[in-house]
């Protein structure tokens, strides 16, 4: 159901500001969500003012100086840094985005930085991402078939029916775009969400998948579809430019399609 | 070690921005409850027309309140908006306009062309 405050556990606190240190002219000021489980506080913003001469250029450098050179206990994820694993993915200037990809440089002022919205807080910028990827499990992303594969080769694809994938397959389940849905926000327990709509459509235009009408049984639901009104949060802060409201608006006429005959 | 906290929901709407396509949506939402509940003052109308001369110079002097006539344009402007981001979700509908670069663009139209109509309707009356 839709709240909209937050619970007592979960409103913020002023917290600590580090200052920078005596003689630095370019400094930036970035304020980062904490909570640390073991304490048994309330979530509380501390801030940090960074020397902009020796950091990198990005989000994802910004707070590994914090944690490498301020305090060693500020937990995130991130492997790739450069935008193909998803892990990075926090709020930055209300808005969601990879902190990797994103330049320090494309915002003004102070940045503020906190986990993806409306998810539980494991420690600091990590949210639980289980429910999630059960979410995505429950979309079976795998090709299924019924015909026999052939016996000399693999499932082929035409170079058209591939270029179907183009805005598709690089989803990098991030979560960018489901956390930035208010319609998740309040439904997550039923609505998929536009991630993974996206993936469900992906499999469903594979022209090497053949449960396709399967798997739009399994979509044509009031909630784990329908519950996508076109407020199109997702599609404007997907880090990787694509269009999951496209994708599920493609899906529900797909519905419509196979009703009509 | 103190105990373990129960685990905090992040912030969301305290914290994120709407684009404008966000607010125009929320806004269509809010319209809609608004034009249900606005149609008590429509029934009130009608029932003074209907109980004649004297409701119905009752009517006329509470229309004629400025905060009345606020809430009497704000309805028709809310009335405009709501049809065209209705007309917005018909063309959603069927597939179309769904560009990134234009999201912004179309919110606007919307937006102008409820004033548009609105000013329409004033010039007229």
């Amino acid at each position: 159901m839709a709240e909209f405050t937050l619970p007592k556990n979960s409103v913020l606190t002023e917290g600590k500001t580090f200052k920078a240190a005596e003689g630095v002219t370019n400094i930036r000021r970035f304020e980062v969500y904490r909570w640390d489980p073991d304490s048994g506080e309330n979530p509380r913003i501390d801030s940090y003012e960074l020397d902009m001469d020796t950091c990198g250029p990005m989000i994802l450098d910004a707070i590994l100086k914090i944690k490498n050179e301020i305090d060693s206990t500020l937990t995130f994820r991130r492997s790739c840094r450069e935008g193909v694993c998803g892990s990075c993915a926090m709020t930055v200037n209300g808005k969601n985005t990879l902190a990797c990809t994103k330049s320090i440089d494309s915002y003004a002022d102070t940045i503020k930085i906190f986990p993806l919205p409306h998810m539980q807080v494991i420690k600091d910028l990590v949210p639980d991402m289980t429910h999630f990827y059960a979410q995505y499990a429950s979309i079976k992303p795998w090709i299924e078939t019924q015909t026999p594969a052939p016996a000399d080769s693999e499932r082929l694809q035409s170079k058209e029916d591939r270029e179907v994938l183009d805005g598709l397959y690089e989803c990098v389940l991030c979560a960018c775009c489901s956390t930035s849905c208010p319609s998740y926000w309040w439904n997550s327990e039923r609505y998929l969400g536009p991630a993974v709509l996206l993936q469900a459509y992906r499999w469903l235009v594979d022209s090497r998948d053949e449960n396709t009408g399967e798997r739009l049984d399994e979509l044509e639901d009031p909630f784990k579809l329908y519950r996508c009104h076109t407020i199109m949060n997702c599609t404007d802060t997907c880090p990787k430019g694509l269009n999951p409201a496209k994708a599920i608006a493609e899906t529900k006429k797909l519905l419509v399609k196979r009703k009509l005959g | 070690m103190a105990k373990k906290s129960k685990r905090p929901i992040s912030p969301h709407l305290q914290v994120y921005k709407l684009p404008l396509t966000g607010i125009v949506s929320i806004t269509h939402r809010m319209t809609g409850v608004m034009l249900s509940a606005g149609l008590v003052l429509f029934v009130y109308i009608i029932y003074a027309v209907f109980g004649g001369s004297t409701t119905y110079a009752a009517m006329q002097s509470f229309a004629g309140l400025w905060p009345i006539k606020v809430v009497y344009w704000g309805f028709v402007y809310a009335l405009f908006f709501h049809l065209c981001h209705g007309v917005r979700h018909l063309i959603w509908d069927v597939g179309n306009s769904f560009d990134r670069e234009t999201l912004n663009r179309y919110a606007l139209i919307e937006l102008g062309a409820s004033l548009v109509l609105t000013l329409t309707i004033l010039f007229f009356i």
